[in-house]
């Protein structure tokens, strides 16, 4: 029992949950299902549909911050991939071609994935401190997309390139399965091969990883590669939901709560351990808040104040000093228990904060 | 300009001299960089524009249009010295604003609602800064809380612009202190003002070298006997009140507020703070500097203007800008380093 409730993706699942079970009273069309046309409906597909470019762009996220890194430019990337997709698909002509889309598409990912190696080489290569030379990029991507529009919001009618968004594959939502293959691929790789275990020894401790052999570098640079290109495929998830590339627009925003759904899923942002699961959870409890709030008939600009007291309640429910004082009234009453622990964590912090 | 004159009397009086110099003053190098880089682009405006663009009018719009971003990119710099950032400054901007016209709309006296903005901007800071020293937040997550909490509640206060029809807070903005073809404004005055005291603060009490001591090792600072909590709280404190003096000026220069008013501002702030030569890293930097910074990045926008370019292009000069000088930061910070 006690080794749930110490597992380090207790606290989010238990919101999540309690979120659904709140949703699940106050409205209980909430967790209903409906088959229309052999398609699935209900607000928790429409959850897990609309959730699929925050949880590309979170497993990105993800990645890089478990490098001790972050990535601010994942908006700017969502802006630049969804106005290249939009412009090759608006200027072929035949907007309805498969091909063409596909070709859009991948053209998209290239750019994202040139993107994602410039963040790279500025923080690998240059040592720029990840905050900054994403900030570059963050700064200059929308410049950049609104070049390749014209400064237009580029909109298109195309049968295939909306599918990506709001097509159904078998009973569920195309987008779901995107996610769920972005989920695995990066699962599988990081926690099936020794990539998951190297990257958090350099978020760890950098010099000492490439003291051991680690080759610290290409694993940085890979993960902001890996995080621009997962962008780039949310901008044309999200350009294909609006049917349009709205340089302006596209992906506002969507670095914090990326960031807020990592730190959510219990990794931390000085970098190291991570957890995929808990991003995916972090995801979901956002998304759900989202349609909550908007449940509630808050106008959804309204919305961040939401968002900012669960971010103030999460860090403060984390912080070594919550922390502290548990462990000591845990340590109270079971003079056993092991409380080792809460002071190895105040030591890495006075760490980073030197 | 005093500055590239020194530059070039030292490399007359031999390397040595300069090396030294160099190594004292390492850390005003980029802010010197950062003069250069604006004497340039109003003398390359200037050639390119045929004469048209230093004129007093020109320079004088330069402080009145940038006056708020000259305050936010003030507090800015007191934080970034510390080695924190502060992500909340356009939302605190956002809701001062609108929070002000509010209560003038509702004919609460300009001497209540005006106080009642700095100290609503100062509250957030305050929160910030709590979050920060005594939970371990990291700034960029703590103010990341700022941010949403300023937007949302700019939005709760109102979800559309408000008109200002105050006289005394729109006399800010009317009035004109001219002198020949050149004038002030009192929102000038207070940026102007903000930078006058920061600059006071940051160099001449035990508040500013604590500032600056938390930026150079926290640790040090805390083993020196330093107020290290006072001052790390302090310094989100004046970011926010920054924040609530901004949007006091914003809306006297729109004339409204508005609860959009303000998105992506934190970061043309932290860009002017980063071209003006502050170290992100902490510790180094001069809050001129920033003013510098703001006046480049003021002045890359009225040329873009001028030249009728896309505003898509203010953003990537902007970018390409700060990269130049992270680069630059980046070398000087690794030679001091080797140094040592």
């Amino acid at each position: 029992m006690r080794s749930i409730w110490r597992h380090r993706l207790f606290w989010p699942v238990v919101a999540l949950l309690t979120l659904i079970a709140v949703n699940s009273i106050a409205r209980p069309n909430f967790i209903k299902f409906r088959v229309r046309d052999g398609e699935l409906f209900g607000a928790i597909i429409t959850i897990l549909r609309d959730s699929a470019p925050l949880m590309l762009v979170a497993l990105g996220m993800t990645i890089v911050i478990a490098t001790r890194g972050i990535d601010l430019s994942v908006g700017a990337i969502m802006a630049v991939s969804g106005a290249v997709a939009l412009t090759i698909i608006d200027n072929s002509g035949d907007a309805g071609n498969l091909g063409v889309v596909l070709i859009a598409v991948v053209a998209a990912l290239l750019v994202s994935l040139v993107l994602g190696v410039w963040n790279g080489f500025l923080v690998s290569v240059l040592g720029i401190q990840p905050i900054i030379a994403t900030l570059v990029l963050m700064l200059a991507g929308r410049g950049v997309a609104l070049l390749i529009t014209g400064g237009f919001i580029t909109t298109v009618n195309s049968e295939p390139f909306s599918f990506i968004a709001t097509g159904y594959l078998f009973v569920l939502p195309f987008a779901f399965f995107i996610s769920v293959a972005a989920i695995t691929v990066i699962g599988l790789v990081e926690r099936r091969t020794a990539l998951g275990v190297l990257t958090e020894a350099v978020g760890i401790n950098p010099e000492a990883s490439r003291l051991a052999g680690v080759r610290s570098r290409g694993i940085i640079w890979g993960a902001y590669i890996v995080s621009g290109t997962l962008a780039g495929l949310a901008g044309i998830l999200y350009a294909s939901n609006i049917r349009a590339a709205d340089a302006n627009a596209a992906g506002v925003f969507i670095e914090l709560y990326a960031i807020l759904a990592v730190v959510l899923g219990g990794t931390s942002l000085n970098g190291g351990k991570f957890s995929i699961a808990g991003t995916v959870i972090g995801v979901l409890i956002i998304q759900t808040l989202d349609s909550t709030i908007l449940f509630l008939g808050v106008p959804s600009a309204q919305s961040p104040v939401f968002f900012a007291i669960v971010v103030v309640v999460v860090v403060v429910v984390q912080s070594p000093r919550i922390r502290n004082a548990i462990g000591r009234m845990s340590r109270s009453r079971q003079p056993k228990a092991a409380a080792v622990e809460p002071p190895v964590e105040d030591k890495q912090k006075a760490e980073v904060t030197r | 300009m005093t500055a590239m004159a020194t530059r070039i009397q030292e490399r007359a009086s031999g390397p040595s001299f300069l090396q030294t110099f160099l190594s004292r003053h390492g850390g005003m190098m980029p802010t010197f960089a950062a003069v250069g880089i604006l004497l340039l682009l109003f003398v390359g405006a200037e050639i390119f524009l045929r004469g048209d663009f230093i004129t007093p009018r020109n320079i004088s719009a330069l402080l009145l249009d940038n006056a708020y971003l000259l305050v936010l990119a003030v507090g800015m710099t007191f934080v970034i010295l510390t080695g924190g950032i502060d992500l909340s400054v356009g939302s605190v901007m956002a809701f001062s604003g609108i929070l002000g016209a509010k209560l003038l709309a509702d004919g609460v006296p300009a001497v209540v609602a005006v106080p009642a903005m700095l100290l609503g901007g100062a509250a957030i800071g305050l929160m910030i800064g709590i979050l920060v020293q005594y939970f371990d937040v990291q700034p960029f997550i703590a103010s990341l809380a700022g941010l949403f909490l300023g937007r949302g509640l700019a939005y709760v206060v109102s979800l559309s612009s408000i008109k200002v029809e105050e006289s005394s807070l729109l006399w800010l903005q009317s009035t004109r202190i001219r002198l020949g073809d050149w004038y002030i404004t009192p929102t000038g005055l207070i940026a102007l003002g903000t930078v006058a005291i920061a600059a006071f603060v940051l160099h001449l009490t035990r508040f500013g070298r604590t500032v600056y001591a938390i930026g150079g090792s926290e640790q040090s600072a805390r083993l020196m006997g330093l107020k290290v909590a006072r001052a790390k709280v302090g310094v989100y404190v004046i970011s926010g009140l920054c924040g609530g003096l901004a949007g006091l000026v914003l809306t006297a220069y729109s004339g409204a507020g508005y609860p959009r008013n303000g998105i992506g501002t934190e970061l043309d702030a932290i860009a002017a703070v980063v071209i003006g030569g502050t170290i992100l890293t902490g510790g180094r930097g001069y809050v001129i500097g920033s003013m510098i910074g703001v006046f480049v990045y003021g002045t890359i926008k009225t040329i873009i203007s001028f030249m009728g370019a896309e505003q898509s292009w203010m953003q990537i000069i902007v970018g390409a800008l700060l990269l130049l000088f992270i680069v630059v930061q980046r070398a000087i910070v690794a030679r001091s380093e080797g140094r040592r």
